[in-house]
């Protein structure tokens, strides 16, 4: 499965989004469930489900799905 | 000149322009433009008791994106801190870079000397939820040792031990939560905390009737359960993002290359010489969003020494706060439009 699809799967589940609902372009804080609290916990399920680690910077840059995406292919692809 | 002290110049004048209130005490103080051949010493600081009294930002009401609030045990209000989304991010941002001279880049699993409850609880977030929620952010596989009766969970620490004590791992929490929760049970139950990293901060108020100060905390810690990286901060809500952390060794505070603290006399306000206590203005490039940038505290500090200890610049013990000063909890911040990052 697509990086895309799969880490959308993370994201409805994670933050309890409707099951059709779009994240392409959700950014940090543009819904109540990813705020700070949220963040963290995507985190963690991101990593679970990818089987990777993102360093303090990386948690901290991660602030939309695009860039989470492109986080993860950089990671992935190397 | 400095580069901080030109920055700190610069946003002297940023604030100025943005900021009505803050415009007006400096020319009610005939404070010049520019601040022609000042150095460190001669900035303009505003009491930090001013965020309570007035509404201090240089951002417009429609960039604000999440107040901080900080109230007063005694009731007499709370200073209010704005922050816009750049500023939000680089209080983070700054935050991880102090914290990284300690960490190491990558996030090590975490055990907070707390209760989940302190953050789950969104709309009224404490200056506990606040520290223990903007730390998080550098740690993994987080631990709460505390229960919903904020007990401590002996086999939940354990537990973490079991999986992670063999490696690196990072502790946070307060003082005196620390002491009273993650000392007492470890010594008890002879548990292994020696590859531990301890981030800890609130005072030594709520320990002076146990006799516990800072030196007493760290020997008894290595002694009894073998953690020996204890790093004590100092920092304030009204000075978000900047931390000034204890070397290694426990000689002091360190500033982080951004900011800077002078240790006032109380009664002339000058500057005092290393070994005199007085009161503590901190200096930090990192308030862009409220003039913030240089602020005279409510607590008591001294300089010991300058590039003489653990790191570059001056370290700098806190002593506890001003005999007049009205007691403030540091444990009672919530955020309003939204949670502290």
């Amino acid at each position: 499965m697509a990086i895309e699809e799969r880490l959308r799967g993370v994201f409805v589940e994670s933050l309890q989004l409707d099951e059709g609902a779009a994240v392409e372009n959700l950014k940090y804080r543009d819904i109540e469930a990813w705020d700070s609290v949220g963040h963290m916990a995507l985190v963690a399920a991101i990593e679970d489900e990818f089987d990777v680690q993102f360093d303090t910077d990386q948690v901290i840059d991660m602030s939309s799905f695009k860039v989470a995406v492109d986080m993860l292919r950089g990671m992935l692809d190397g | 000149m400095t580069g901080l002290l030109r920055e700190l110049v610069e946003l002297t004048d940023y604030h100025r322009d943005r900021c009505p209130p803050y415009d007006r005490v400096l020319r009610a103080l005939d404070v010049p433009r520019g601040l022609p051949g000042a150095g460190l010493e001669d900035l303009p600081w505003l009491p930090v008791r001013m965020f309570k009294t007035h509404e201090l930002r240089s951002i417009p009401d429609s960039d604000v994106f999440k107040v901080l609030t900080s109230s007063g045990t005694t009731g007499s209000g709370a200073s209010r801190i704005y922050l816009d989304r750049d500023a939000a991010g680089a209080q983070t941002k700054r935050l991880g870079a102090s914290l990284r001279a300690v960490l190491g880049p990558k996030r090590l699993p975490m055990l907070l000397v707390d209760t989940i409850g302190i953050i789950t609880n969104r709309r009224e977030f404490s200056a506990r939820g606040a520290g223990v929620l903007g730390m998080a952010t550098f740690g993994r596989a987080h631990t709460y040792l505390l229960d919903e009766h904020d007990e401590p969970d002996i086999a939940a620490l354990k537990d973490f031990l079991a999986k992670h004590g063999d490696q690196p791992f990072l502790i946070f929490g307060f003082t005196f939560l620390v002491w009273q929760y993650l000392y007492e049970v470890a010594r008890e139950h002879s548990l292994d905390l020696s590859n531990g990293i301890l981030i800890h901060s609130g005072g030594w108020k709520k320990l002076a009737d146990r006799a516990v100060d800072n030196a007493e905390f760290r020997a008894r810690f290595a002694a009894d359960t073998g953690l020996t990286r204890i790093h004590n901060y100092y920092g304030m809500i009204e000075q978000i993002g900047t931390v000034y952390l204890e070397g290694p060794s426990g000689d002091g505070l360190y500033c982080p290359d951004f900011a800077d603290v002078i240790i006032r006399d109380p009664l002339t306000f000058e500057p005092q010489p290393i070994g005199e206590p007085g009161v503590i203005e901190v200096l930090s490039t990192l308030p862009r969003s409220y003039p913030g940038h240089a602020l005279l505290t409510e607590d008591l500090g001294v300089l010991h020494g300058i590039d003489d200890g653990d790191w570059p610049g001056k370290r700098f013990s806190v002593l506890g706060r001003l005999p007049r000063a009205e007691a403030r909890g540091c444990s009672d911040t919530f955020t309003t439009r939204g949670t502290a990052a």
